[in-house]
């Protein structure tokens, strides 16, 4: 029998201890890979850059712990640029269950760069019906958020002094999972021209170029990979970037599967072919 | 009357008109009226977690209390759901909220639900060497032309395709940003053009199977 | 200590999970359910601390606002699934939400959507130049996928080259996102890998 025939027929339990090593052995022997940020990622960490001082941000936790290692990368290397630039994080919560994960990054990098709870970035957590709420921050904020994560009322904070609406806020930044952000786009964007940059799961991540292209988003993070390139911007390199390697060889080796297989699928397709010829 | 579809597709009507005369015209009343709708929809919507949290909850119970299936695993799924519960309300009294860092509530979420979610999502990997390994062959043109296609973004989207060629990268982006993007454009135009017309439909009363 | 238990707990649960790459077994099965579980008992008390509370109960008890009673009711109300007798009361509720995700669909999906991404298509094609290649590229792609869904009966002369070519394009959506998801895949066994080599084992530093 053929060697790639035989391969075919390889119990998928080999192929999985193959991905599995993959994975591993560059996470521990750390071959060194160069990052290069692509220009949807650069758009979003420029703008950023170019915020000035004291302005607001407003990051929405639209994602929960399967997506975890995509978006937690993405969310400290923004908000270490965010503390280090002097701006303000407003974060807001559409996926319940993804809530603890802001909380856990925004107070690490907040401890880190000593910034203060209210006065420099405050968590107003979650509310249910986010179709309506985002349309309603377009009205006042206090509506749907009249008081933070802790249930502390908005108006004893001082970074909530003068924060009513998307005119107050400088930029959105999504962090998606799913299909939120489209509600992002078209109310806060489309209706009340709020500035939007996402940083997307790989997964929907190809859907969002066209707006992309449309100038409706500033920016578009995709996947880890999109974090990686974050971190190399902000400079310090984490988690995104230590998972490329892996990455890589994964790819590469997927492919070889996908080649394998496709001999495989060609020398038995000639071979019926000359059995049929006989 | 009042058990029939009268009343809920009035409802529906009166509520999307709302929220369309306000989109034109946000002054009052139209502008409070919209306001007070959809503050009145999120708190509506919160409901709607109940109803799936009970749906699930009682399945599980029935499966316990007539021992049909694996009615073992329902004890651990209860198991699991009243403990939550009542450390959440614990930690309510405890620390005025469950969700402070420092709450067994936390706890819970950070080495129980974190792992175990991203997990179950993480066995996807396997899936998908496996699936691409057996079932992704280039039959045709256009499977051959989709075959293709992958393999460049999947080499070009990480690191090791900037070592292989620079252009790989750049490639790759430019059939993200231009084939990839218009394509992509064209469905969601479809989709929203036809999301809109199911909008316009329910609001007429002419689509009513959500009230089935 | 509390974080070294949880962290062998969260391990543990972990590799439950993973079991099931061999084949389907109990400790698969019960990592399975307690994750339902969990999720729903946590689900409940976020009900409660950031709807009912904040949005509901302190509202009408500290501000007197007792007009929030009507979405009270209404909430309540969508609650008569489970009682079959009165379970048509739950519709008017479900009508609310309807309504309301319709009047919204309609503005936003003209103003957001449509609109802007048409208007995206309309570029300029003057000089040759690759720019010029590029948009008309998009032009010509956004066309033929629009004919490809649309005229799927009916494929004479132009509308069947028209869709010919979608179908093209599509093949090249389909392909990245393909490779999309793949890595998305992997990125998300990296990140589970890497807790058990770094927080677990600590292999890695």
């Amino acid at each position: 029998m053929n060697i790639f025939l035989k391969l075919s027929k390889v119990d998928r339990r080999f192929i999985y201890i193959f991905i599995a090593l993959v994975v591993i052995l560059p996470l521990i022997l750390k071959p060194k890979f160069p990052v290069v940020p692509t220009k949807p990622v650069q758009d979003v960490y420029d703008y950023v850059e170019n915020l000035p001082e004291g302005s607001k941000v407003m990051i929405s936790i639209d994602y929960d712990a399967a997506s975890m290692p995509e978006q937690q990368p993405f969310l400290e290397a923004l908000l270490r640029q965010l503390f280090r630039n002097k701006l303000k994080p407003i974060l807001v919560v559409q996926w319940q269950l993804g809530a603890p994960l802001g909380t856990t990054a925004l107070e690490k990098i907040a401890r880190e760069t000593q910034a203060i709870y209210g006065v420099d970035y405050i968590n107003l957590g979650y509310r249910p019906g986010y179709v309506a709420q985002i349309v309603g921050i377009g009205k006042e904020i206090r509506d749907y958020f009249k008081t933070d994560y802790r249930n502390i009322p908005l108006d004893s904070f001082p970074i909530m002094k003068n924060v009513h609406n998307y005119n107050d806020i400088d930029l959105l930044v999504g962090l998606e999972a799913g299909a939120t952000y489209l509600v992002w786009i078209e109310y806060a964007g489309g209706r009340f021209k709020q500035k939007i940059a996402l940083a997307l799961n790989a997964v929907s991540a190809p859907d969002a170029y066209y707006f992309y292209q449309s100038k409706q988003i500033i920016g578009l993070v995709g996947g880890m990979k999109g974090a990686a390139e974050y971190e190399a911007l902000v400079g310090k390199p984490d988690l995104a970037v230590a998972g490329m390697a892996s990455q890589s060889y994964s790819h590469l080796v997927i492919i070889i599967f996908i080649i394998l297989g496709n001999i495989a699928y060609f020398v038995e397709k000639s071979r019926k072919a000359k059995e049929g010829g006989k | 009357m009042l058990k029939g579809k009268g009343i809920p597709v009035f409802i529906t009507f009166i509520v999307g008109t709302i929220m369309i005369f306000s989109f034109f015209i946000p002054h009052k009343p139209f502008g409070d009226l919209e306001k007070i709708s959809l503050n009145w929809y999120s708190i509506i919507a919160g409901f709607t977690m109940l109803l799936g949290v009970d749906s699930l909850i009682g399945m599980h119970y029935r499966k316990i209390t007539r021992r049909t299936g694996n009615w073992g695993y329902s004890i651990v799924l209860i198991a699991g759901f009243t403990g939550t519960v009542v450390i959440g309300i614990i930690e309510t009294i405890r620390l005025g909220t469950a969700f402070n860092e420092a709450s067994y509530f936390t706890y819970i979420y950070n080495y129980f639900i974190v792992p175990l979610q991203s997990t179950m999502f993480s066995l996807l990997a396997f899936f998908i060497a496996s699936a691409a390994y057996r079932a992704f062959r280039a039959r045709n043109f256009d499977a051959t032309l989709l075959l293709i296609t992958a393999i460049i973004v999947m080499l070009g989207r990480v690191p090791l395709g900037e070592q292989i060629s620079p252009n790989l990268p750049k490639f790759t982006e430019w059939i993200m940003q231009v084939p990839q993007m218009a394509a992509k454009r064209g469905i969601g135009l479809g989709i929203s053009l036809g999301a809109l017309g199911v909008s316009i439909r329910i609001l007429l009363g002419i689509e009513r199977s959500y009230l089935s | 200590m509390g974080t070294t238990i949880g962290i062998w707990i969260a391990a543990g649960l972990t590799l439950f999970i993973y079991s099931f790459l061999y084949k389907d077994n109990p400790f698969y099965k019960f990592a399975e359910h307690l994750y339902v579980g969990i999720t729903a008992g946590y689900w409940l008390i976020y009900t409660w601390a950031y709807v009912i509370q904040p949005m509901l109960l302190d509202p009408i008890i500290k501000n007197k606002e007792f007009i929030l009673i009507i979405p009270a009711f209404f909430g309540i109300i969508m609650l008569t699934r489970w009682f079959p007798n009165i379970a048509w009361l739950s519709r008017w509720s479900i009508a609310f939400t309807v309504g309301m995700g319709a009047g919204l669909g309609v503005t936003g999906a003209i103003q957001g959507f449509i609109l802007p991404q048409v208007q995206a298509t309309l570029i300029p094609l003057s000089g040759f130049n690759f720019e010029t290649f590029n948009n008309l590229l998009i032009i010509f792609g956004v066309l033929t996928t629009l004919i490809y869904f649309y005229f799927s009966k009916e494929q004479k002369g132009v509308l069947k080259y028209g869709s010919k070519i979608g179908i093209t394009f599509i093949m090249i959506a389909f392909g990245a996102s393909f490779g999309y998801t793949v890595m998305a895949r992997i990125s998300l066994l990296i990140g589970r890998i890497y807790f058990l080599l770094s927080d677990w084992l600590k292999i890695l530093k």
